[in-house]
């Protein structure tokens, strides 16, 4: 009898790992799975992942609520970093091209994906952006994904750092109220940081200890993207992710791709931007 | 609200294992933990709306509720804790490496062959 269900097979060998599948004689099979609920999106994710790895692109999700400065704070990066990196963003929202043509108007290609009433990118949905970039002349692609402190934690894209942002005037428990989203977080951005001064409320080091009551040792900064201060260090972070995962990229055999993808549009973007 | 995305992924997964198998689902078992970011109840209420008009429309869900657990990293010991405080239980430190509790995980369906179908496929 086997000993793992009980199930009149002999020993245990059809419990393999991942997947075991014990068929029992009235026409019913119990299958062990363990596969993570998402894993539909988690092959998208990866899919789209060997894209950017094949072209040695960095890909950034910022992720915050509404209104936390996601837009600006691409706005204040893409000043420093154009004339070192070639740029590409892809915004999301649920309606309106406003973003993407801020975003433009720093002289960067933008596709914005609206998302109806989506609360959140997913990887199927980026996929479809990828489509529309070219690439092989981009080095850093920055997701600005829908202001949201919830969903957008719970779905992969293939990126490969997730930043969150946390404005002044939300208030320093934020991370203790939304966990799962600043648990994603390989750095967290204080922004609007000139407000400190307004709102005393607002205490450094209480949004530490918000973030220490949920376990986290990310790194968290503060910064002022309409004063561009506070910007070097976030600048020096995104040089030294860029690095590291260039190097990541070169240890590595190169990744294989089973189709070839169109990247039509992309021109037509990347004239709109000049 | 993300949970009927998230039942859609299911559907999708599940619907290509009794494809694969050919056989009906008649339950899947799931487990979420709280730091999964998704809400057992909301996905209760969002599976019969992603099931509808798939073959899996027969399909009872199981959803299995896992706790938050830590392990410390200064006095070792293991704990239970709340998702907004993750702290060691026994020494209050917050340096705590998470064991469980962020689980979004198709466990296991339960499939049934369809004699009927078994026989047109001879």
């Amino acid at each position: 009898m086997c000993q793992m269900c009980g199930c009149s097979l002999p020993g245990t060998e059809h419990v393999v790992h991942g997947t075991s599948s014990h068929p029992h004689q009235s026409g019913h099979e119990h299958l062990e799975v363990l596969s993570h609920l998402l894993a539909v999106n988690d092959e998208a994710a990866a899919h789209n992942r060997s894209h950017l790895d094949m072209h040695g692109v960095l890909a950034i999700n910022f992720m915050s609520s509404p209104g936390a400065g996601k837009t600006s704070l691409l706005e204040a990066t893409i000043r420093r970093l154009r004339s070192q990196y070639r740029i590409s963003v892809v915004e999301g929202d649920l309606a309106t091209e406003n973003d993407a043509q801020r975003i433009r108007a720093q002289g960067v290609p933008a596709i914005q994906i609206t998302t109806g009433n989506a609360c959140h990118l997913d990887a199927s949905m980026l996929h479809g952006a990828l489509h529309d970039i070219a690439l092989a002349d981009v080095d850093l692609l920055f997701i600005e994904n829908v202001g949201n402190l919830v969903c957008p934690a719970s779905f992969d894209l293939g990126q490969h750092r997730d930043v969150v942002l946390l404005s002044v005037p939300e208030g320093d428990d934020k991370p203790e109220k939304y966990p799962v989203m600043f648990r994603a977080a390989d750095l967290v951005l204080i922004t609007k940081a000139e407000l400190l001064e307004h709102i005393p409320e607002f205490d450094l080091q209480r949004a530490r200890g918000s973030l220490q009551k949920i376990a986290s040792a990310v790194p968290v900064l503060e910064l002022s993207a309409r004063r561009e201060t506070g910007m070097d260090a976030w600048i020096d972070w995104l040089h030294a992710q860029k690095l590291a995962n260039d190097s990541r990229i070169a240890a590595r055999e190169p990744v294989i791709h089973q189709h070839a993808h169109a990247i039509g549009a992309a021109a037509e973007v990347r004239a709109g931007a000049d | 609200m993300h949970e009927l995305s998230v039942c859609q992924n299911l559907v999708m997964q599940v619907e290509r294992i009794a494809r694969e198998r050919n056989a009906r689902v008649s339950s899947i078992t799931i487990k979420i933990g709280p730091l999964s970011g998704v809400e057992a109840a909301l996905v209760e209420q969002a599976y019969p709306l992603a099931v509808a008009g798939t073959c899996l429309s027969a399909a009872r869900l199981i959803i299995d509720s896992l706790p938050v657990r830590v392990h410390c990293g200064v006095c070792q010991k293991d704990s239970v804790a709340a998702p907004n405080r993750m702290l060691c239980a026994h020494c209050g430190d917050w340096r705590t490496e998470l064991l469980s509790g962020d689980e979004l995980l198709l466990s296991s369906v339960e499939l049934s062959r369809d004699p009927i179908a078994e026989v047109a496929l001879q």
